[in-house]
């Protein structure tokens, strides 16, 4: 029997609210403008490289952008005290988990969150004015744009499988009260 | 060597050391939590921009076709009608408040006045973005010409259609941000806010006020209009939009 520290749930579940804040006000803002492109610009006279079959409204950007960076801050801040925690206390240990988890944990880790962060910087643009760079890394705006739309959809895939996951293997209850039953 | 509790002890006087030496130059938050996150964006990328480095600018040929036009693309206001009839000669832009030489600068005096001609993105918050060339007094130079005073620290916009909105100093002095007269190498052209609009590269397309009416530059935000800044704070839109 092994525990999760009282730090480890209170980020994990700090980091689900947020996440789930960030998806929901992902969709308020997009639901303005809901066709992608790939380049520099894109507007109604462009070619779409595709448009989601949504009802445009144009009456959610406001909370929507409010929401979405209120959660990021608060995920960023979390994730901080997440990882010096787990770099001072030796959390971050592989051998209880299987290849695939492993795999799985690392790419979301090492790509889907930092493609994602990174895209919707490039959103930004008084950060983009600091950091040209990263126009050029993701190809142009909207390119950066529809990028993070796969990346953010694919963070949201993991969650329905990890969420699937630890109700199948019964671990839930393991995030809440810290008892992990280990055979 | 600084003992741990130490450390731990200056963090709050440090922290309220920079409050106090920030308090005046941040933003309201009226204790909202979102204006709160907000006005945390707003500082971070002032540490970043802290250079004042420019946004791109493109070559004429990345010029998009058929530039948006949204929101109010013809004001009905019966002024605005009789002065686009006789194409603008009549027209003056009123700056008062915190200058030594208030001013009604025609178009004529304006286009007379140091330019700039930029061509650069423009960002919507909808999430569409197209690419167009402004050409402009720098507001920075106008402010120059009507003698801000040194208490300035705000400048408020309003327009024909009733929109109004405000920057600060950081913002409305640098140098591509512009009282934009013509578009693509022509005139303004009416649906894009002809005589006269505002461009603010480094934020949202929304601060960017077409059809400009007057300018105030002012100490304080909280005695104008509602005190919010800006009409977008009424529609939840915030008034800091670098995003």
């Amino acid at each position: 029997m092994t525990r999760h520290s009282v730090l480890v749930r209170a980020t994990h579940w700090i980091n689900f609210l947020s996440f789930l804040a960030l998806a929901v006000s992902g969709v308020a803002i997009l639901l303005a403008h809901p066709r992608f492109y790939w380049g520099e610009t894109g507007y109604f006279d462009t070619p779409a490289a595709f448009e989601l079959p949504l009802r445009v409204n144009l009456d959610q950007t406001g909370w929507g952008r409010d929401l979405h960076f209120l959660a990021a801050w608060i995920a960023v801040v979390n994730g901080i005290i997440y990882v010096a925690w787990g770099l001072l206390s030796r959390h971050f240990r592989y051998r209880d988990y299987k290849v695939l988890q492993r795999l799985a944990y690392l790419s979301v880790l090492f790509g889907l969150l930092p493609v994602t962060i990174l895209t919707g910087l490039t959103l930004s643009p008084a950060v983009t004015a600091a950091y040209p760079v990263l126009f050029t890394m993701f190809g142009g705006r909207q390119s950066a744009r529809t990028i993070h739309f796969f990346a953010a959809d694919l963070l949201v895939l993991f969650l329905i499988v990890h969420v699937t996951m630890t109700i199948r293997e019964g671990l839930v209850n393991s995030m809440i009260t810290g008892v992990v039953e280990t055979e | 060597m600084i003992s741990r509790r130490k450390m731990i002890a200056s963090i709050p006087a440090a922290g309220s050391l920079l409050l106090t030496a920030c308090k005046d130059s941040l933003p309201p938050t009226y204790g909202s939590l979102f204006d709160l996150s907000n006005t945390v964006t707003f500082a971070s990328h002032r540490v970043l921009l802290r250079n004042q480095p420019l946004v791109r600018e493109f070559a004429r040929d990345r010029i998009t076709k058929n530039f948006p036009a949204i929101n109010e693309t013809n004001p009905k206001d019966d002024r605005y009608q009789h002065l686009l009839a006789g194409a603008f000669a009549e027209w003056r832009l009123p700056i008062a408040g915190l200058v030594s030489r208030p001013a009604e600068l025609s178009l004529d005096t304006l286009k007379r006045l140091p330019s700039r001609t930029q061509v650069t993105q423009h960002n919507c918050e909808q999430g569409w973005s197209a690419i167009a060339e402004w050409t402009g007094v720098p507001l920075g130079r106008v402010l120059q010409e009507v003698g801000m005073s040194l208490h300035a620290r705000y400048v408020v916009f309003h327009t024909v259609d009733g929109w109004w909105d405000s920057l600060d100093m950081f913002d409305a002095l640098h140098p591509q941000t512009l009282l934009a007269y013509g578009m693509n190498g022509g005139e303004l052209p009416v649906r894009h806010g002809a005589p006269v609009r505002l461009r603010v590269e480094r934020q949202l397309g929304y601060k960017s006020l077409k059809f400009l009416s007057r300018i105030d530059v002012t100490d304080r935000l909280d005695d104008v209009e509602d005190g919010t800044g800006a009409v977008g704070a009424a529609y939840g839109y915030s008034w800091y939009a670098g995003i």
